[in-house]
């Protein structure tokens, strides 16, 4: 009988670990160029036949997306046979880095690097030509506009995300219990499928202000002007709060995410706990607030960090209803201004960096959830 | 404490009729089992009592209070689910105190009250941890737990031992027991396991398709049972049927299955005898079956020929199932038996114990 080596075993010295690793590295980073090589050559002789017919056009987007997928295949397939050949104990080492490797190294390629990239712009000044240091971070936390920015970020987050949850839990439990849920949970997850610009263009109209005189074709201001109100530039006045008025859409995009998710985990409870619970002389809000909310904290955390990351990444809805005028810019709008509109890399970097560091503890947190539930 | 009254209580699911106008007296104190087959109406009819669902038709009394429109938690009822139900996110303490906290008991009471149910259940050990570190049998405990903290007049049991392993469910079965008469409560406990029943009931309501069939205490539902149902559902292995005639001769009343005749003792003759010539069903228990040299004294025995197609030694026991023409029956019979598999045999039936049932209405014939 053979003996079998131990699925445990460690490389035993030093000199073995070096080349289990190097080999490791050198297998996670020369797969995707040979596949890129691979795929960028058959890409330029695919090019030379310059398809005419549309039947032309098919068949060859087929034979690319054949050669791409099954070349990538075969490579994979090759490489990890290549492998299985080794020793138990190399197979052992190396064949990780065969199947994750690529996408690991793939992945630092678009996300770390570009990140570091970044990082290094935001140290320079506004065309990258001379060094400035932490000079554009100390204006970050000091200018109006930023501060501004930071203000409204924290107010989308305080009432945007805080009410999408919590309307979301609501409408979840309601709906639980009523006969047309279906017919309720769709209604309400529709705004999700549609775009943010087109929900800031919907809204716009709800909002849209027009001169007393006129007939006012906003929603809001008609109902206002209905009720002998007079008409109101609801996203320009009463600043700060004009926000709320953006928010609101935030929040009714978002409920119907927040709906969807509560509501599986609600339906998650078992029926015997609540009936456990009637019995034991529970009243309705008590099992609520007692019994269902503790169940699915998890859900709620969850869900919470989610919109929050999304509440603190929110561009478009500004970008089209104000443009961050009124004071209702935020970090994005302001990184996207700095940008592109002011041309200043170094500031607009920064800005983007101070972004990306307050998005990543709730990522983690977020992260730390789902491993430990394996629920996704 | 207090009595339990199901007056015409009826409860439909759209066209299913789930409970049909039952009718039980559970006195103060009574351990009574529903017991049945899954999907019976069991679990229903005691839902219905702790207010999970509404009654169709008909009245539930708790003592002499109507409580069809009162919601559970005014019932004065606790209920041990068969899944126990624990609070996962609370401690064992934190379960068993719920209730007495949301009925704002002052804390030192709460806290007499669970250490007390502790003790009764031997959990005291156990009063910090959370529902999924405990193994089955504790949660039972704490299920059982939470219950009795609240002193309740009525405790309803819906199955709550199904979850356990044989032998844990058998040991429990016996603490259910002690802790009833310890308690001096009232108890209604549903199970579909005819031994649970038999070993724990005062009394024994048996269901079935939502209609009750037979309410009586355990020996009686044994030996005299109303129905073909309650003589196949209770005991284990069932009694074996036969279809038969009663055939009289001369002065003598035989039970005729077709392959073979059996005489009726003189006693039982007198009641069976106005049915003579009707198609009957004809039912003994295995234990009334003898191997001939070790049939119990003073039984009315009669001799009964059989091909053994196989026999289970059961240690205690044996087995024999037995074939006679087109008949197929077992036997529980003495271990000593020198009885084998394919002998052809004679066993005796011991006719004191037979049951006549009409094979029309499958009511008992007494």
């Amino acid at each position: 009988m053979k003996s079998v080596p131990d699925a445990k075993e460690k490389p035993t010295n030093i000199l073995e670990w070096l080349i289990s690793n190097l080999a490791g590295l050198f297998i996670s980073v020369a797969m995707p160029i040979i596949t890129f090589g691979v795929l960028i050559i058959v890409f330029k002789w695919l090019r030379a036949t310059t398809p005419n017919t549309m039947t032309e056009k098919v068949l060859v987007s087929l034979v690319a997306i054949v050669w791409g997928v099954g070349g990538a295949l075969i490579l994979y397939l090759i490489s990890n046979k290549v492998v299985e050949q080794l020793p138990p104990k190399w197979v052992k080492l190396l064949q990780p880095f065969i199947f994750v490797g690529p996408a690991v190294v793939i992945l630092l390629w678009y996300l770390a690097l570009p990140a570091a990239r970044t990082f290094w712009i935001s140290l320079f000044n506004r065309d990258g030509t001379q060094f400035v240091g932490l000079s554009n971070y100390v204006a970050v936390f000091t200018e109006r506009d930023m501060l501004e920015a930071f203000r409204n970020n924290v107010l989308w987050i305080i009432f945007g995300a805080s009410l999408s949850v919590i309307a979301g839990l609501i409408i979840s439990v309601l709906a639980d219990r009523s006969k047309f849920e279906n017919l309720a949970k769709s209604l309400i997850f529709l705004p999700m499928a549609i775009s943010m610009v087109g929900a800031g263009v919907i809204w716009n109209f709800i909002y849209e202000v027009k001169d007393v005189a006129d007939p006012q074709i906003g929603l809001l201001n008609a109902i206002m002007v209905l009720f002998g109100g007079k008409p109101q530039a609801w996203t320009a006045l009463n600043q700060p709060w004009n926000n709320l008025f953006l928010i609101v859409i935030l929040i009714w995009m978002q409920t119907g995410y927040a709906m969807v998710i509560f509501s599986a985990a609600i339906k998650g409870i078992p029926e015997e706990l609540i009936e456990a619970s009637r019995v034991d002389g529970a009243n309705e809000l008590q099992i609520f607030f007692r019994i269902m909310i503790p169940y699915i904290m998890g859900t709620i955390i969850t869900v919470s960090t989610t919109v929050i990351i999304f509440t603190l990444k929110i561009f478009d809805v500004v970008w089209v209803m104000t443009g961050g005028q009124f004071g209702t810019h935020v970090i994005a709008t302001q990184f996207y201004r700095q940008a592109f509109t002011n041309q200043n890399k170094g500031f607009a970097s920064a800005i983007a960096i101070v972004l990306l560091i307050a998005v990543v503890p709730v990522m983690i947190y977020n992260l730390k959830q789902f491993s430990g539930k394996e629920a996704f | 404490m207090a009595s339990v009254t199901y007056e015409h209580v009826t409860k439909r699911f759209g066209d299913v009729v789930a409970v049909n106008d039952l009718n039980i007296q559970v006195a103060d104190k009574e351990f009574l089992v529903l017991v049945g087959p899954s999907g019976c109406g069991k679990t229903t009819a005691l839902r219905l009592l702790a207010g999970l669902e509404d009654i169709t038709d008909g009245k539930i009394l708790i003592e002499d209070k109507v409580v069809n429109d009162v919601a559970p938690k005014d019932r004065d009822i606790a209920m041990v689910f068969q899944s126990y139900a624990l609070y996962p996110h609370m401690s064992v303490y934190d379960n068993m105190a719920f209730g007495l906290k949301l009925r704002k008991y002052n804390k030192d009471e709460i806290k007499r009250r669970v250490e007390q149910a502790a003790n009764i259940l031997g959990i005291e050990s156990l009063l910090d941890r959370k529902p999924k570190q405990l193994s089955g049998g504790q949660r039972q405990r704490v299920a059982v737990g939470r219950a009795i903290v609240r002193e309740p007049k009525v405790f309803l049991l819906d199955e709550p031992l199904s979850n356990l392993d044989a032998k844990l469910r058998v040991q429990t079965r016996a603490e259910l027991t002690k802790l009833h008469q310890r308690l001096q409560a009232t108890f209604i406990y549903v199970t579909h396991d005819q031994v649970e029943a038999m070993t724990m009931a005062t009394r024994i309501a048996v269901v079935n398709q939502g209609v009750l069939q037979q309410i009586d205490t355990p020996q009686m539902l044994y030996d005299k049972p109303n129905n073909l149902f309650v003589a196949g559902f209770i005991g284990s292995p069932a009694m074996n049927f036969f279809d038969a005639h009663l055939r009289k001769d001369g002065n003598n009343l035989f039970v005729d299955t077709g392959t073979f005749s059996i005489k009726v003792p003189d006693e039982q003759a007198k009641i069976y005898m106005p049915h003579v010539n009707k198609a009957v069903i004809f039912g003994i228990r295995p234990e009334d079956i003898h191997d001939p040299k070790y049939e119990a004294p003073g039984i009315i025995a009669e001799l009964v020929e059989g091909k053994i197609e196989v026999t289970e030694l059961m240690g205690n026991e044996i087995f024999l199932y037995l074939k006679s023409g087109e008949h197929n029956y077992v036997a529980r019979v003495d271990p000593r038996t020198s009885f084998k598999m394919g002998d052809d045999v004679q066993v005796s039936f011991n006719m004191g114990n037979m049951h006549i049932f009409d094979k029309e209405t499958e009511q008992a014939i007494r």
